[in-house]
């Protein structure tokens, strides 16, 4: 693993830079993740020798464009194995997605009395779609909560699950708990009931193979700079046949397929949800992350970051007064690690941590109502990468106790 | 690895505030209260004000927060408490200026008190949050700035 590591780390510029005098030590990728050269250069060729607008002109370097364009969105499809390119809808982020979903399908499908069924641990973006989509069409918005150890309590699940559900929505993995949903089950249980399966994998994509088919899901939103891509590029994959009775709900250029003075008409699925010029760069980048991903292997990152979080769990584990959040046995806790100190808040462990060089994550990692189940207003979160190595988590546990000792002494 | 830096930020009369803050309590006779979150963490702070003739005859606060927030707003309950509108506004001012790095005048500094040190935020950019909630919800109870309260929707 050392040789590899190593290998890839240099092609992470960033990480080779001080933070307050300290190196480096990046454990936000729950919020994004680092960009490879490989990822920065495509980029840089790509606005360099090939740019112009997607879908317009008929010169050369507009069709080069368009031609790069699309080739991503075939790449995309590959990586998730979804049936084909036409089910690849461009958004600007894993949120525009869900949002796009809630509004354009969810008013198509929810009616009164209805039922949407999300979960406690959803981020905001997965919550409040759904949640004004209820308010607005009279539906009723329910969740499945956690069993004692903080996982998806399935039995809830299968409990609130019923005829009036039209829309299961749950995160792949939560950016809090540090757990893996089993979506294949939940999704042929939510299948059996006729509802809609729908999956934001915005924290699950980076970390582990997904292959949307096997999955049998609906829908399932992602956002590019959770795998190395540049932000302000999501996608939205749907199955074709839901794609293709959905409406657009933005409208102008690109979207259209002829304009009168009093009507238009749409484009197929995905361009006609793809209104005005697209993020092209960002497709262009999300692509190269795709290859980076690839080539460096979803099974090794996958074991990489297990051996990681293997290491980093039970060490973090013995610090005094140390709460973990999520499954404390190590096999069901996946490489986010929400956590706090006694008697500390969050806030100041992390300023304290950042005076170390290690940058996390403190707050309410837009999830309140799960910090509310949890009983919490907030807590600290520190998320790995398959770049970060085994010595980084020794530091990071250093690092807490460090600032562990210094608060302990002052007070 | 180092947290010396820390000592700056973290000094005793800030952790004497955030143990034992003053004030911290609800305000029976109030005439105006102001709730304020920090979107960040989801820490509330609660200031209520008791004027009389134009002047802050009480300054109190509830809520939640981190050492510098709940620091912070103790020392502002002890800056303000007994002050005049007009001055009060002013000193809440100050300290924005002061936390952003900014030269006060010496006596503005002197009317501030203990707050005064955490001047010292302006090395931890990130934290100036955390300690402006209560002397903004103070500002806001004072009628010195707009209250931008959206409604549950």
């Amino acid at each position: 693993m050392a040789n590899k590591f190593e290998t890839i780390a240099k092609d992470f510029p960033i990480l080779s830079r001080r933070v307050n005098s300290e190196p480096l030590l990046y454990l936000d990728n729950a919020a994004t993740s680092q960009t490879p050269n490989q990822v920065l250069e495509r980029i840089s060729d790509f606005y360099q020798t090939s740019n112009a607008n997607v879908h317009r002109g008929v010169y050369t370097l507009a069709n080069e464009a368009t031609e790069a364009y699309e080739q991503v969105r075939e790449k995309v499809a590959a990586f998730i194995h979804a049936p084909n390119a036409k089910s690849i809808v461009y958004t600007r982020s894993t949120t525009e997605s869900l949002n796009l979903i809630a509004s354009s399908f969810g008013d198509l499908v929810v009616n009164q009395d209805d039922e949407i069924l999300i979960t406690i641990m959803e981020h905001h973006s997965n919550l409040i779609p759904w949640q004004q989509l209820a308010k607005r069409t009279h539906a009723k918005l329910r969740y499945v909560m956690l069993t004692d150890d903080q996982t998806l309590d399935l039995q809830d699940f299968r409990k609130k699950l019923n005829e009036h559900t039209k829309i299961v929505s749950v995160a792949q993995t939560s950016n809090v708990l540090g757990v893996t949903n089993p979506i294949k089950l939940i999704a042929k249980l939510a299948h059996e009931k006729h509802a809609y399966v729908v999956v934001d994998a915005a924290q699950s994509v980076a970390h582990q193979k997904i292959d949307v088919q096997d999955l049998n899901v609906d829908f399932l939103a992602f956002s590019g700079h959770k795998m190395l891509g540049p932000t302000g590029i999501g996608v939205l994959f749907g199955k074709p046949e839901l794609l293709k009775v959905m409406p657009p709900i933005q409208f102008g250029g690109e979207m259209i397929e002829n304009v009168t003075q009093t009507q238009a008409k749409w484009q197929q699925a995905p361009w006609k949800f793809e209104a005005g010029t697209p993020n092209i760069g960002g497709v262009i980048g999300l692509g190269a992350a795709i290859d980076y991903l690839k080539a460096i292997g979803m099974p090794w990152i996958e074991a990489t970051e297990r051996e990681l979080i293997e290491r980093l769990l039970p060490e973090l584990e013995q610090v005094a007064g140390l709460t973990i959040y999520g499954p404390q046995n190590v096999v069901q806790h996946n490489g986010i690690v929400a956590f706090n100190l006694k008697n500390l808040h969050p806030h100041d462990v992390a300023t304290g941590l950042d005076m170390l060089g290690v940058e996390v994550r403190a707050g309410h990692h837009c999830a309140q109502p799960l910090m509310t189940t949890l009983g919490v207003e907030a807590t600290v979160r520190a998320s790995l990468s398959f770049y970060n190595s085994l010595t980084d988590m020794d530091r990071f546990v250093y690092a807490v106790k460090m600032v562990k000792e210094f608060f302990d002494r002052e007070s | 690895m180092s947290l010396n830096k820390l000592n700056q930020l973290y000094r005793a009369v800030v952790l004497d505030h955030a143990s034992h803050p003053h004030h911290k309590n609800d305000l029976a006779d109030a005439t105006q209260s102001i709730e304020l979150h920090n979107i960040s963490c989801g820490d509330d702070i609660r200031v209520f004000v008791k004027i009389t003739t134009n002047k802050v005859e009480k300054i109190s606060f509830t809520g939640n927060g981190c050492t510098i927030s709940q620091a912070s707003a103790s020392m502002m309950t002890d800056a303000l408490t007994g002050v005049p509108i007009t001055k009060a506004l002013e000193e809440c001012d100050a300290f924005f200026q002061l936390t952003m790095g900014q030269t006060v005048p010496t006596t503005t500094q002197n009317d501030l008190g203990d707050a005064a040190i955490l001047g010292s935020l302006a090395a931890f950019p990130a934290r100036i949050k955390c300690a402006t909630l209560a002397w903004h919800a103070a500002k806001t109870a004072l009628g010195g700035e707009e209250n931008e309260y959206n409604n549950f929707e």
